[in-house]
């Protein structure tokens, strides 16, 4: 009980600085905004590599695989073109 | 070693709320990514070092090929093609969100130990908002892509077939909590919400887009943070939160510059009826006065201040490369040109901007809708290009809230000297109702492909 009171504090707060960053975000760097947002959600390559590499059964390393898979295109793929398009914001001498 | 991990963990989540921060200016916001990019590394490293870690051969593995895959998609794809690559990539994030609790809940229930309330729920989340962001987003990218037709689908009884799928996940859902030992609730749950998923978004059209992205966005932050209760790791919940909080946010402003709820986009079908069906000519009969582009090219000559005004018809035509020529040809000639972005203009939030900034248009000229309005009655001309409802003065007149576009803040450009718009023919745009502004005493259109026409103009410019 007492590690959810703590992780529903910290989901709450982390909400709360979420709101305040992002409203500073200007239209203009929407796109890249949402996909290096993007890229941050797949976090869970962290659980996904645990899973992966535990050998607990199988099923669970399949289950692991896939999603370390699935997460690094998400990482690697948001953060890379994100890059790309922040490349063509930087101002023209 | 737990507690350096911890710490470790920690300074990641620092460094992906620093690196959002450095997104609110483009002169930081490559610095920014960097340090958000940075921050995933560090965790992934410290993570490899997680004393259950046994082999690393599948890790190894799953790394080079989800790497590869990212990598060349991120290096590939267009920037006209980016609400279709950010839609597949919300679906990757459900997705691998999804896979972990299931690999979770499979270790758990092997162990036979005891599972707590937290850890069923948060597992019976990830599985619920990952299936439904993997799917809706497949769909979503399908749409974009033109895989599948983009004007909406609706089901018959639609709205009833997903409550009764949204009460079976909910059922399924207290049926994995009561009974956590079985693995088979997970996957009905994962496979109801599936199709829950597919039919949220099959309903939804092209112009809408903007919303359903940013609001999967959401989902696959949120599906992140619901896979941090399961593992009970706080950097998961922090990092999956943010990115909740950016898309709720993008959602909004989306809502907000079309008038309407987020309940509406996702279930009032708008844009389904067809083309043929609305009819227009009594607005535009013998009304609209067509120009070449010769006599375009003398007007911009002779104005001071030109506005643009880029839509999604912009994006299909690829014609950003055409709009740079013909603005630095008239700022060569002394004219001051301006760009004005419509919030949803496009497929997705900010997509006209990274269009222009593409083709090397400074990102200071880009104006926001609130700043430019008020600058069209000192404006000579403005050019639309491939944009219709974020142009139509109906929605700023009209009383009738029967209306798709009542309401709906737009950019006043009728309010110019003159006005020439850009477009293949009259037909409606995404809303389905015609535009008066195209039968206006100062409206001129030019009817073509948008790259030949704003091409012709250039040429037309040089000669004169």
């Amino acid at each position: 009980m007492e590690t959810l009171i703590v992780a529903l504090t910290v989901f709450v707060l982390a909400l709360f600085v979420g709101f305040e960053v992002i409203t500073k975000v200007p239209p203009l760097l929407h796109t890249p905004l949402m996909s290096g947002a993007n890229a941050i959600s797949g976090i869970t390559l962290v659980g996904a590599v645990v899973a992966a590499g535990a050998q607990q059964s199988l099923l669970a390393t399949v289950l692991g695989f896939l999603a370390v898979v699935f997460a690094t295109i998400n990482v690697v793929g948001g953060f890379l073109v994100t890059h790309r398009m922040l490349q063509m914001f930087r101002r023209k001498d | 070693m737990t507690s350096f991990v911890n710490l470790a963990y920690l300074v990641a989540a620092a460094l992906f709320i620093l690196g959002l921060r450095e997104m609110s200016h483009p002169r930081t916001a490559v610095r920014g990514n960097l340090l958000g990019a940075a921050g995933m590394l560090l965790a992934i490293l410290v993570t490899l070092l997680d004393r259950r870690i046994v082999a690393f051969e599948v890790i190894i593995a799953g790394l080079a090929v989800g790497s590869l895959a990212g990598g060349v998609l991120a290096l590939r794809v267009p920037m006209t093609a980016m609400p279709q690559m950010v839609g597949l990539l919300n679906g990757f994030g459900g997705g691998a969100s999804l896979l972990v609790a299931a690999a979770a809940l499979d270790e758990a229930t092997l162990g036979g130990g005891t599972v707590t309330a937290q850890f069923t729920v948060a597992a019976a989340a990830s599985g619920l908002i990952g299936a439904v962001t993997f799917w809706g987003s497949l769909v979503a990218f399908a749409k974009l892509q033109g895989l599948v037709q983009e004007r909406p689908t609706l089901l018959p009884g639609r709205h009833i077939i997903n409550a009764a799928l949204t009460a079976a996940s909910l059922g399924v859902s207290a049926w994995l909590v009561a009974d956590p030992s079985a693995f088979l609730p997970y996957w009905v749950l994962v496979a109801v919400a599936s199709v829950l998923g597919l039919l949220l978004v099959i309903p939804i059209g092209g112009a809408d887009m903007p919303v359903v992205i940013s609001l999967l966005n959401s989902y696959s932050g949120l599906a992140a943070a619901a896979t941090g209760f399961v593992l009970d790791n706080n950097m998961l919940i922090i990092a999956g939160s943010l990115v909740g909080a950016a898309g709720f946010i993008l959602t909004t402003i989306m809502c907000r510059a079309m008038n309407r709820s987020v309940a509406n986009v996702l279930f009032g079908g708008v844009g389904a009826v067809a083309t043929a069906t609305t009819g227009g000519d009594d607005i535009y009969a013998g009304r609209v006065k067509a120009a070449t582009a010769e006599e375009v090219a003398m007007l911009l000559d002779g104005a001071r201040r030109v506005v643009v005004v880029p839509g999604f018809g912009m994006a299909v035509s690829q014609a950003q490369y055409a709009v740079r020529d013909l603005a630095r040809a008239l700022e060569s000639r002394g004219v001051e040109v301006e760009f004005a972005i419509h919030p949803v203009a496009g497929r997705m939030p900010g997509h006209m901007n990274v269009l222009l900034a593409e083709a090397d248009i400074p990102y200071d000229k880009l104006k926001e809708m609130d700043v430019i309005n008020p600058t069209f009655p000192q404006t000579d001309a403005v050019l639309v290009i491939g944009a219709n409802d974020v142009v139509n003065p109906v929605a700023r007149n009209t009383s009738d809230a029967s209306n798709p576009i009542a309401g709906m803040p737009i950019l006043n450009v009728d309010q110019a000297r003159t006005v020439v718009v850009i477009k293949r023919s009259l037909s409606p745009g995404f809303a389905g109702i015609p535009n008066p502004l195209f039968a206006a005493d100062n409206t001129l259109m030019l009817f073509g492909d948008a790259r030949k026409m704003v091409q012709d103009l250039v040429a037309a410019l040089k000669e004169t």
